[in-house]
């Protein structure tokens, strides 16, 4: 159990933010980087643990998401269920695909291509089909009752937001401590050695998309129970497939606090420029785009990697507090 | 002979316009170490790759433990008790020494401080028990070589393909390494290995098949093999047979 502390510390930490500020600012500031960290975990998992660098996360953030709103809006099913659906229906596009990439031996920048490709193929039917309000996009109607998973104020949704971080956290931890986590990572450092010592590469790489896409589906249902829009460029727009890989690579792809390190800085620093610049469309791009030479350049395992190894040269106590992690 | 553990029939592979391996027939028996010799180029690396799953053959059998096995993927043939190490070695770089041979150890230890253990006990038979924390990108050769086979024993196997592991290393290394395999085969397991070193295929083998150009042309102890004219001629160019006979007459 000790190796699961550091998550109840940074979990406890993060839920002790509004005890001291009820700020609207903050708080969305917050909710939108852990939608961002549950979004990354799911690829830290695939990509981070596995190797098999998705650049097309947005199929399950979108699928689910849509799964979510138009099971509400068209049939009139409670958002909860439709959460819980939204998670199913990511989740199997997950497997789909993975099945069709893995099983036909793509690998490295192909599986990379094919995911993107898979990602804009739905954002390009989504934006023409009727069921997804094509063009117009879905709103749920407004209906601030918790049963329809719909809060007057941020605090809940911040709570949820961290509980389902605070799950993925958890289920990553036990990944690493397990005999599939223990697979997938030989597959990511050599898929013939590992395949010598009877791993199941295919099997092991399925299992880990599928999983990787039922956490980002998470991420896609939650956003659209708190926005409450969304349409085809929000739903599989590239936008989520750079975040979610972003926030893990420069917080620490294969760590386990990676994301959630990665999301807080690529927020910050989004933000930051918000603040300096105005809303210049694409500057965001900019910044994250220097962010990621730099991070590549100099710290090539993340902000994680980097905060292991000045530990490990201040001492070697200090090495304990990231158990695990390789 | 001992019991057959491994039957390789009439086994055939061609790529495009080569055959590399050419009609080959051997047989493994258990708890003792056959060798496969050759020149550069005769298809050893080609038939461990066909044996192991890797490389599919274009005819012929290879019966394994009583079944036809030729076509199986590598991970099935491993959890059947073959394991390989490979030539040019390949480490899960970015892992430690003990987390490295733990993979293997997953095969019998589904629980990983089970596992982690068992790859403690395995990094001392090969000699790898203080590099056990030790990155796997920062061995030496010979360390890596060790790892290759510390992993493949890992899952422990019933017959054990060894390609090149004296490869690379010096011959003090070399002489450290003999003893851990003698002692792997000791333990039961049937161990083919390839080897260019022949100091150590002539101590340690107690059966030799010899390939060239894919084809078996000879087989026997390591004294018949070593007089066998065809094996002299295969390694040292036609003619090369009588030339040597002639040289020990006139020395």
């Amino acid at each position: 159990m000790k190796t699961y502390l550091p998550i109840a510390v940074a979990v406890a930490l993060l839920a002790a933010v509004p005890l001291f500020t009820s700020s609207n600012v903050v708080l969305n500031f917050l909710v939108a980087a852990l939608l961002i960290a549950l979004a990354g975990q799911g690829w830290n998992l695939l990509g981070g643990y596995g190797g098999q660098y998705s650049f097309g996360h947005a199929a399950f953030f979108g699928t689910a998401a849509y799964a979510t709103a138009i099971l509400q809006v068209r049939y009139g099913i409670n958002a909860w269920l439709g959460f819980a659906a939204g998670i199913a229906a990511g989740t199997m596009v997950g497997a789909i695909i993975g099945a069709l990439t893995f099983r036909s031996g793509l690998k490295g920048s192909y599986f990379s291509l094919v995911t993107l490709a898979f990602a804009e193929v739905l954002r390009i039917v989504a934006s023409v089909a009727p069921i997804t309000g094509a063009g117009v996009g879905t709103l749920i109607p407004l209906d601030l009752h918790a049963r329809a998973f719909q809060f007057q104020s941020r605090v809940p949704f911040y709570f949820i937001a961290l509980g389902l971080v605070a799950l993925s956290l958890i289920v990553v931890r036990a990944v690493e401590n397990s005999r599939f986590g223990a697979y997938l990572v030989a597959v990511r450092e050599n898929e013939d050695a590992a395949s010598a010592l009877g791993v199941d590469a295919f099997t092991v790489k399925l299992c880990a998309i599928t999983l990787s896409a039922a956490i980002t589906a998470a991420a896609g249902c939650f956003y659209a129970q708190y926005f409450l829009f969304i349409d085809a460029g929000i739903a599989y727009g590239p936008w989520i497939s750079i975040d979610a890989l972003l926030a893990p690579i420069v917080g620490g792809a294969g760590t386990v606090f990676g994301p959630l390190l990665g999301a807080l800085v690529i927020k910050t620093l989004g933000e930051g420029t918000k603040l300096i610049t105005g809303d210049a469309p694409g500057l965001d791009l900019v910044i994250y785009g220097l962010l990621l030479v730099g991070v590549v350049g100099l710290a090539p395992r993340g902000i994680a990697g980097l905060l292991t190894a000045i530990a490990g040269r201040s001492g070697r106590s200090a090495a304990k507090l990231e158990p695990g992690n390789g | 002979m001992a019991e057959v553990l491994l039957d390789i029939e009439n086994v055939s592979k061609r790529f495009g316009g080569l055959l590399a391996v050419d009609d080959a027939s051997l047989r493994v028996a258990a708890g003792r170490i056959t060798a496969l010799i050759g020149p550069n180029g005769a298809g050893k690396t080609t038939l461990f790759s066909i044996i192991s799953g890797f490389q599919k053959p274009d005819g012929g059998r290879i019966v394994y433990d009583g079944g036809d096995i030729a076509g199986e993927p590598p991970y099935r043939l491993a959890r059947r008790g073959i394991a390989r190490t490979f030539q040019i070695v390949q480490p899960f770089a970015g892992l430690t020494v003990r987390e490295n041979i733990a993979i293997g150890a997953h095969a019998s230890h589904r629980g990983r401080a089970e596992a982690l253990a068992a790859a403690g006990e395995i990094a001392q038979s090969v000699g790898l028990a203080a590099l056990l924390d030790t990155p796997a990108a920062t061995l030496t050769v010979a360390g890596r070589k060790r790892l290759e086979l510390a992993r493949a024993l890992a899952i422990a196997p019933r017959l054990l393909l060894l390609d090149e592991v004296l490869a690379g290393l010096n011959p003090s290394e070399i002489r450290d390494m003999i003893p851990v395999i003698r002692a792997i085969a000791e333990r039961g397991i049937a161990v083919l290995m390839t080897e260019h070193v022949m100091q150590a295929v002539m101590s340690l083998a107690v059966h030799i098949f010899v390939l060239a150009e894919g084809r078996v042309i000879a087989e026997g102890t390591p004294q018949q093999v070593a007089a066998d004219r065809r094996v002299i001629e295969a390694y040292l160019g036609h003619g090369a047979a009588n030339r040597t006979t002639a040289g020990a007459a006139h020395g």
